[in-house]
């Protein structure tokens, strides 16, 4: 009997602490005018000056909206004019001259003229710089201000890339007195300013209603971190996020194809994903052992188990989008009998190799796939998993793997198979020597021959196994439109986005 | 009771100092370099060094320790690599959600579960009992991750009662606050409120076959005045270790149901930080916990010394 005053009194406190619960939910939602769009990403950008960092997170957020350059790369991956209205080049390739708008002006009111982007690219190339992309800058001799709308460029060789490279976000043009601040809260020309950031959760941003350009159609902009693609989904379903440019869970995809409230839409990125080779380890060094394992490749069932069917198969590494493509997936095709005997005619027997896998799933999903591929012509392999700075420092930095998967977002990065010291270890003196003669070359036809000579170069070697473009998974309400389909760089540019009903 | 805080005190600043080296060693061993990291695959080896330098890794590591300890006994956590602000200001941040979340869900795993635990003694081994043993240990058994999804799929996606996740800062409200946090705070006390259901329970049966019990009885008090004069006071004590226990993990070992919840808290401070590299940042944060932990661990000391006479005496 006594029993029974505890328990009315335990009920009750359940009772009580359910209902209070239950009183704080309110339901409804605000469906006002919508010139605001909530957009999700996955990772949160570590700060959001874009010269300081090379987190593609950064510029996703500030690229086109807060931070503008003397050129800009539209969603097709062209240059078009930014902050300079045009550029005239002299005959030998050597002097770039840009004329800058008049009447533009920073967030914080300080006007732009041609003394701020001097600043911004002699900043870049200094000595103490921490810029990501100064190596692309290494062929500027140097940046004089002719008059306050004239800015005159100065190379040491012809450099053709040039209007291409000062529109990536790295080369933001940043206002001298408050380029050490950028990092909290950036000052730049861009048609939307920096409102607050939410550590962790947001960042807000506002129209910049003294914009020297076309007035966006939102009037705010958030940005929400959420790097959990179950969460992403839900917060998609669930009206929370009006968009996720970049959804990381192709299995879900389904789901959303099969609701009218959404658009999905399937672009290409820049992303070349390769299973690196290292060139310098024995005996992957001979070309006979990698041309093996470039015909145990089935790129296919790669694509179908790691992305779900989404993603184009890749030949060389060069994106099919881009000028001078050549499709080379045919180079060495799936033959598991032809790399058998390649490995047999090399005299490779009991081959262990170590493949290092950094954490997003398409290296996960694909490794595991890769993998087994290998084994089949008789190649063992060890997985690693690794995080990303353990693979910053132990493949890119120290080079100590046999193989790796990762997509070099970077456009246009035919380089790095130039460079000294690379994590391929791939030294080879031909293609260096196209390599220079492309940096310098200026004329069109001749480029778009060098370019396809490089991939061609790049595919016979095997230097690696070439895999596929990495998809840009887009999902987001069907009365959204203007967000860019592509990728080929890094960015949310929201000055053409608009609700239509 | 002196001799014991005096006692408390020092073993924390035992434990805090060992932490500290043991936290800063273990960053150091850790593969990956910050600057890397924050400069990626084109950066060249001199903007490396630059920025290098410009963070103090360029120092040795026993510089770099009496710097950092120094500064944080000034009340000075330093300076995120990555973020570019004070430790202290991102700690702050996100304690706003995570100290919220980890005392709502507390109370509601001690609002839940000690009465049922209370209800379930008092009807042993009678459909109530056998109710409550059934789910409090499916409450234990289910997977917190999985509970929030199922949770944020019913409350969030289907009925849009509440938000999915995030959170919109307690600038937007309490209402607004709270709201953001009350799935969160379910996700986390079902298994705690389980836990607490089942010692409450169990320590409070052991407590009603006691002598002292069987004589308050034999004195003319009901059942029920025994169990809430008697035998609560003393079944009591092991319920408050468990929760002290608890608070900590609340507060720190929720990373995974941040994540389904996308909830800028403490635990997705560390992981973030962890993958960034953002070294001081860890220390920092990691430091903080432990200190909480320890300082909680000495609270539920005083706190049995307040239930229990006998601990108040030195021994």
């Amino acid at each position: 009997m006594i029993g029974w005053r505890v328990t009315r009194r335990g009920a009750a406190l359940t009772v009580a602490g359910a209902l209070f619960f239950c009183g704080l939910i309110v339901s409804g939602q605000a469906f006002a005018q919508r010139a605001d769009v909530t957009i999700g990403v996955r990772l949160e950008p570590p700060h959001l000056d874009p010269t300081a960092g090379a987190a593609a997170a950064i510029g996703e957020i500030t690229y086109a909206n807060i931070f503008e350059g003397l050129t800009r790369i539209d969603r097709n991956g062209a240059v078009a004019p930014g902050l300079a209205e045009r550029w005239d080049v002299s005959d030998d390739g050597l002097t770039y001259t840009f004329h800058v708008r008049a009447g533009v002006s920073f967030h914080d009111g300080s006007p732009f003229d041609a003394g701020d982007a001097r600043f911004s690219l002699e900043r870049a190339i200094a000595a103490d710089s921490v810029n990501p992309q100064k190596v692309l800058l290494e062929p500027i001799e140097k940046v004089e201000v002719v008059d306050a709308h004239t800015l005159k460029v100065t190379l040491k060789r012809p450099t053709p890339q040039l209007p291409f490279v000062l529109g990536l976000p790295a080369l933001a043009i940043v206002g001298e007195e408050t380029a050490e601040n950028n990092r909290a809260n950036p000052n730049g020309t861009g048609p939307f300013r920096f409102a607050r950031w939410m550590k962790g959760d947001r960042i807000d941003l506002a129209r910049n209603d003294r914009y020297w350009g076309h007035k966006p159609a939102l009037s705010r902009a958030t940005f929400r971190v959420i790097d959990d693609p179950t969460a992403a989904y839900a917060a998609l379903m669930a009206g929370n996020i009006d968009a996720y440019t970049n959804f990381p869970a192709p299995e879900s995809l389904p789901q959303f194809e099969a609701d009218p409230r959404f658009d999905v839409v399937i672009g290409r990125t820049e992303g070349k994903t390769v299973l690196a080779i290292n060139n310098a380890k024995k005996p992957l060094d001979d070309i006979r052992v990698r041309r093996a394992i470039a015909h145990a490749i089935d790129r296919k069932a790669i694509i179908d188990g790691a992305l779900y069917g989404h993603g184009e198969p890749i030949g060389s590494h060069y994106a099919p989008q881009n000028p001078g493509y050549v499709d080379l997936t045919g180079r060495y095709p799936h033959d598991p009998e032809a790399a058998r005997a390649l490995l047999k005619e090399a005299g490779v027997s009991d081959l262990r190799l170590r493949l290092v896998l950094p954490p997003p799933s398409y290296a996960r999903r694909a490794g595991e796939i890769v993998a087994g591929q290998l084994r089949d012509v008789g190649i063992a392999t060890d997985i690693v998993q690794v995080e990303w700075a353990q693979w910053l420092t132990e493949v890119f930095r120290d080079k100590q793997y046999d193989l790796s998967i990762v997509a070099h977002v970077e456009p246009n990065d035919l380089d790095i198979y130039a460079r000294d010291d690379y994590y391929f270890n791939y030294h080879n003196a031909e293609y260096r020597a196209l390599y220079a003669e492309l940096s310098a070359e200026q004329d069109g036809e001749k480029r778009l021959a060098l370019l396809r000579r490089l991939q061609e170069k790049l595919a016979d070697d095997a230097v690696n196994g070439f895999l596929f473009l990495l998809p840009k998974i887009g999902v987001w309400d069907a009365k959204l439109h203007g967000l860019w389909e592509n990728a080929p760089i890094p960015a949310n540019d929201l000055t053409e986005v608009r609700w239509e009903y | 009771m002196i001799r014991a805080v005096a006692l408390g005190l020092v073993s924390l600043v035992v434990t805090l100092i060992v932490a500290s080296v043991l936290v800063f060693a273990a960053m150091q061993v850790l593969p990956g370099d910050p600057a890397q990291v924050m400069l990626g695959v084109n950066a060249q080896p001199d903007t490396l060094a630059a920025l290098r330098a410009e963070l103090g890794l360029d120092q040795p590591a026993v510089a770099r320790y009496l710097a950092w300890i120094s500064g944080f006994l000034a009340g000075d956590l330093g300076m995120s690599h990555t973020y570019g602000v004070p430790v202290a200001e991102l700690v702050g941040e996100r304690l706003a959600v995570s100290l919220p979340l980890a005392v709502l869900a507390l109370a509601l795993s001690a609002a839940v579960g000690l009465p049922l635990g209370m209800w379930a003694a008092a009807r042993r081994g009678g459909f109530v009992d056998r109710a409550v043993l059934f789910f409090t240990q499916l409450g234990i058994a289910v997977p917190n991750f999985w509970l929030a999804m199922l949770l944020v799929l019913v409350f969030a996606v289907t009925w849009r009662w509440l938000p999915p996740g995030g959170f919109p800062g307690w600038e937007a409200g309490a209402g607004a606050g709270v709201r953001a946090l009350v799935l969160p705070a379910v996700a986390l006390a079902v298994p705690q409120g389980a836990i607490l259901a089942q010692v409450m329970r169990q320590s409070l049966i052991d407590t009603l076959h006691q002598d002292f019990v069987r004589t308050a009885r034999a004195k003319g008090l009901t059942r029920g005045e025994a169990l809430r004069r008697h035998a609560l006071r003393n079944a009591i004590i092991p319920v408050l270790s468990v929760m002290g226990l608890q608070f900590p993990f609340l507060l720190a070992g929720t990373i995974i149901v941040e994540n389904v919840f996308f909830l800028p808290g403490l635990g997705r401070l560390i992981l973030q930080a962890v993958n960034q590299r953002d070294l001081i940042v860890v220390q920092g944060v990691v430091m903080l916990l432990v200190a909480s932990v320890a300082a909680v661990n000495f609270a539920v000391n005083i706190a049995y010394a307040l239930v229990d006479p006998r601990l108040r005496r030195p021994a």
